[in-house]
């Protein structure tokens, strides 16, 4: 095997189909689920495809249809395959229907993506019940003709928040209330507005849940008014915790890959090489989480980088220095700049913030250096905000440190 | 009914682990034998809510019942546990003192833990984080106890219940005991879940309500006062951090906040102990795990840069004594084991064979059986191999190599063994407790829909 690309979703997927249009034989997907594809499969809602694809069309069309462009471009996509562990020469150890494996490739892909952060790891107290989910739940159980309750309330305001809010409207549910911590939601003003016409489901902003009662369903939840400290109690069967993404980075441990702390995802530079030699690292591994065409866009680009590395195994880029912001931002991806000066993916850095902030003066800096000043022109947490690479050309790669941070901050 | 004998020869309420320990052991002799339960499940109460230690009672009062019983139980088990495919492992515990007087309390511990029998010895600071380099800094000392360790809380009574089970012993699951009366020619008859029973033995092993039991039959011996106990289960990625289970230095209420690895690889943090009035309330709240993040940054901060991946809440039966409520009405044929507060996994077979004892001196005729089965549960612990690991049992049933569930590793085959099972469960909860489904650090995200409709096509079936 040339190159092993583990996560057949968006990017494990356009990473592979990159990888065979360059010319690379053996290219081999391994996917843990039945079927690949990845979250959209479950995603019954327009919207993919359109940086990627350009044609835009619903979430499990697009699922398919990358299956379908890996195996027409030539790459070996096995499902059902689980990565259990990796040997201690690098090597990794499978589980699938046929049994155990061990495979080793020059070049190793990691594509894991990531998921919701659950109940228990917000620390939300109260009883245990059933009917306590996330967005990636819900829409399987309505996949799979499950029932779902049918009074609803949402956790959190991004726009994957109101995808679970219309899967829940699909289901038959309503939605009693959507809340969120936030003084504001942060998915565009459009599909805000839609939704509340739609679903007439109210907004509670800097709202927590601060508990999940009933047995042996959910009967209520309890909220917290932050500015006030006033609790109160609706009445609800069913919970979706949304959003709040943390990369599936199993694995990339398990590599032992450096971590990024701000977004949990393997340390890459800007090409998406990772911390040790022939491992690479793209899409929501590496930041929880972008849509679907970004993250396949990011898949493409760690191809382009695998490329090289195949071709010429001599050096690594190394050493590398870290990106690292400064709150109120909170991370930026990649977040590493290497002696190779690759460009991002999509020629820029994502950046997120935990406030809320119109044209935001960002400065970078290393070693007492400015890289860049300028403005980004929103920020909101939950969304990236694309931060030009123009800078990296000034980067001391022997250097100290890339700090990220809000002018006057 | 008044004037037959009685249909059986023992029922035994409460289908936790000790009650479950005790119809195991009585099913191994030519008996009737009835266990009854409250809830839906086997060991879905308390048992499935703690600590999941197994105590060598190196702290328990000297000549106590609880002190015998806890030793013997953790031989007992220790040696039961492999034959019957429990998960266990001998971690050793450190008892670590923070503070001066803490460590002025060593001397004692070590005196008490030699008067129970208990290997114990004191370890230096030097030694302490050589043994545990991520423990918090600023500890005084610690002592070694290292027989004690971790066992699986969930196969534990269910392999004792089933044992029972495939040796004749009637379990009846959703039969809470509400009435019992005696019987004119000795006995008793009870009202459980809408069948009434007759027998001529009675054991109680009603947990959290054994107090209301035992009242039932004219006894008021003591009052169960849940006590609740939260706790915090941290992402397997931080199982490498610790070696022993980390015990604080117990103060005159509780043996205070601990951390311990689990079977399944996890970190545990716990419990809280607090008095609480309603029995059902397992809930955790706001104030207990803000409590457990402080401890837990101080015995071992590195811990808390791991995610979450559980939080639960369990209820011991303390009571306003301080040793078990075990006493055996012999003239009237009734067994009270009350107030097994936190040791009840560790002693429970030591409890069931002091209650057989006791009971065949009241006149339980106990003949062993000719037959009796051999249990080997499904292995849930990380210190054997588990199904996704065995090439031999994914060729023999490519289902071992289906993984369902991502996070724990959980195959298909071992989800349809579960659902077909002697006891199958009825919920996802008894399905997480037979197979480790949904336990993992998603919580369902992956696999969540696909085993709800795994377990809705089962019960379809049934």
């Amino acid at each position: 095997v040339n190159v092993l690309v583990v996560g057949g979703g968006p990017a494990g997927l356009a990473c592979a189909i990159e990888l065979r249009r360059r010319g690379f034989d053996d290219v081999l997907v391994l996917d843990r689920e039945a079927e690949a594809g990845g979250i959209p499969r479950h995603s019954a809602h327009q919207g993919f495809g359109l940086r990627d694809l350009h044609r835009v069309m619903p979430g499990p069309r697009y699922a398919r249809r990358y299956v379908e462009l890996a195996r027409r471009a030539g790459a070996r996509v096995l499902e059902e395959a689980t990565v259990t562990g990796r040997s201690a020469d690098g090597a990794l150890e499978i589980t699938t229907p046929a049994g155990r494996d061990v495979l080793e490739a020059p070049a190793v892909v990691l594509a894991t993506g990531c998921r919701e952060r659950p109940r228990p790891a917000r620390l939300v107290p109260g009883s245990r019940p059933e009917g306590v989910l996330t967005t990636g739940m819900l829409q399987q159980l309505v996949a799979l003709e499950q029932p779902v309750g049918t009074r609803a309330v949402v956790v959190g305001a991004e726009h994957v928040s109101f995808s679970a809010l219309m899967t829940l409207a699909h289901a038959g549910a309503e939605t009693v209330a959507m809340v969120t911590e936030l003084p504001r939601h942060q998915t565009l003003g459009l599909f805000r507005a839609g939704a509340a016409l739609r679903y007439r489901a109210p907004l509670w902003t800097r709202t927590a849940v601060s508990g999940v009662h009933g047995h042996p369903r959910v009967e209520e939840v309890e909220l917290l008014d932050l500015d006030s400290s006033r609790t109160r109690r609706v009445a609800c069967d069913t919970v979706v915790f949304t959003a709040d993404w943390i990369p599936d980075h199993e694995l990339a441990v398990m590599a032992g890959l450096e971590l990024d702390p701000g977004t949990r995802g393997p340390r890459v530079d800007t090409g998406l090489w990772a911390s040790r030699p022939g491992v690479f690292a793209a899409g929501n591994l590496l930041q929880g989480a972008e849509p679907a065409d970004v993250a396949a866009l990011s898949g493409r680009h760690a191809a382009a980088s695998a490329a090289r590395w195949l071709a010429d195994r001599s050096t690594w880029p190394a050493p590398r220095v870290s990106i690292a912001c400064e709150p109120p931002l909170l991370w930026i991806s990649p977040n590493a700049v290497s002696p190779a000066r690759d460009e991002p993916p999509r020629g820029r850095f994502a950046l997120r913030s935990t406030v809320f902030r119109r044209s935001a003066a960002i400065e970078i800096h290393q070693d007492g250096r400015l890289l860049w000043s300028g403005r980004v022109a929103r920020l909101v947490p939950g969304r990236s905000a694309s931060l030009p690479s123009r800078w990296i050309g000034a980067v001391d790669t022997a250097g100290g440190p890339i700090s990220v941070r809000l002018a006057g901050s | 009914v008044s004037s037959a004998l009685p249909e059986r020869d023992v029922v035994v309420i409460g289908a936790g682990v000790v009650g479950a320990a005790i119809a195991r052991e009585l099913s191994r002799f030519e008996l009737r034998c009835t266990l009854v339960e409250a809830g839906p499940d086997v060991g879905a109460g308390t048992s499935k809510a703690n600590t999941a230690l197994l105590h060598t009672g190196f702290d328990a009062k000297p000549g106590t019942l609880e002190a015998r019983l806890v030793r013997r139980g953790h031989e007992l088990l220790a040696e039961y546990a492999p034959k019957a495919g429990i998960p266990l492992e001998r971690t050793g515990a450190l008892l670590v003192a923070w503070r001066d007087e803490q460590r002025a309390a060593f001397p004692g511990i070590v005196e008490r833990a030699r008067e129970n029998g208990s290997a114990i010895r004191e370890v230096g600071v030097e030694e302490l984080y050589r043994l545990e380099p991520h423990l918090g800094s600023g500890a005084h000392g610690a002592l070694e106890i290292p027989d004690e360790g971790i066992v699986c809380p969930f196969t534990t009574p269910l392999a004792f219940a089933t044992e029972a089970v495939l040796a004749g012993c009637d379990l009846r699951l959703r039969a809470p005991v509400t009435r019992i009366e005696r019987l004119a020619q000795g006995g008793f008859l009870l009202e459980a879940g809408g069948d009434t029973l007759t027998t001529r033995f009675l054991v109680n092993a009603a947990g959290l309500r054994s107090d209301e039991i035992d009242r039932l039959l004219g006894h008021d011996g003591f009052t169960v006062t849940p006590r609740r106990g939260e706790l915090v289960v941290f992402d397997k990625l931080s199982r490498s951090l610790v070696e022993h289970i980390v015990l604080a230095v117990p103060t005159g209420t509780t043996k205070g906040v601990l951390l311990a690895p689990t079977v399944f690889g996890n970190v545990l943090l716990g419990p809280t102990a607090d008095d609480v009035q309603d029995k059902d309330d397992t809930s955790s709240t706001r104030e207990g795990l803000a409590y457990l993040m402080a401890e837990g940054k101080r015995i071992m901060p590195e811990l808390l840069g791991y995610e979450v991946t559980a939080v639960y809440a369990g209820l011991r039966a303390a009571t306003e004594h301080t040793d078990y409520q075990l006493t055996i009405h012999a003239p009237e044929g009734y067994a009270c084991v009350g107030g097994i507060r936190s040791t009840g996994l560790s002693a429970s077979m030591a409890i069931a064979e002091h209650v057989r004892s006791e009971l065949g001196a009241a006149g339980l005729p106990l003949q062993v059986k000719d037959e009796l089965p051999v249990v080997r549960m499904p292995n849930i612990g990380e210190g054997r191999p588990r199904p996704y690991a065995q090439p031999e049992r994914i060729a023999e049933d490519a289902d071992y190599g289906r993984i369902v569930c991502f996070c724990e590793r959980v195959s298909r085959g071992e989800i349809r063994d579960a659902l077909a099972g002697p006891i199958p469960p009825v919920d996802l909860d008894g399905l997480r407790r037979r197979t480790r489904v949904l336990m993992g650090r998603c919580q369902g995200f992956y696999c969540g829909a696909q085993v709800s409709a795994l377990l809705s096509d089962a019960a379809s079936l049934r």
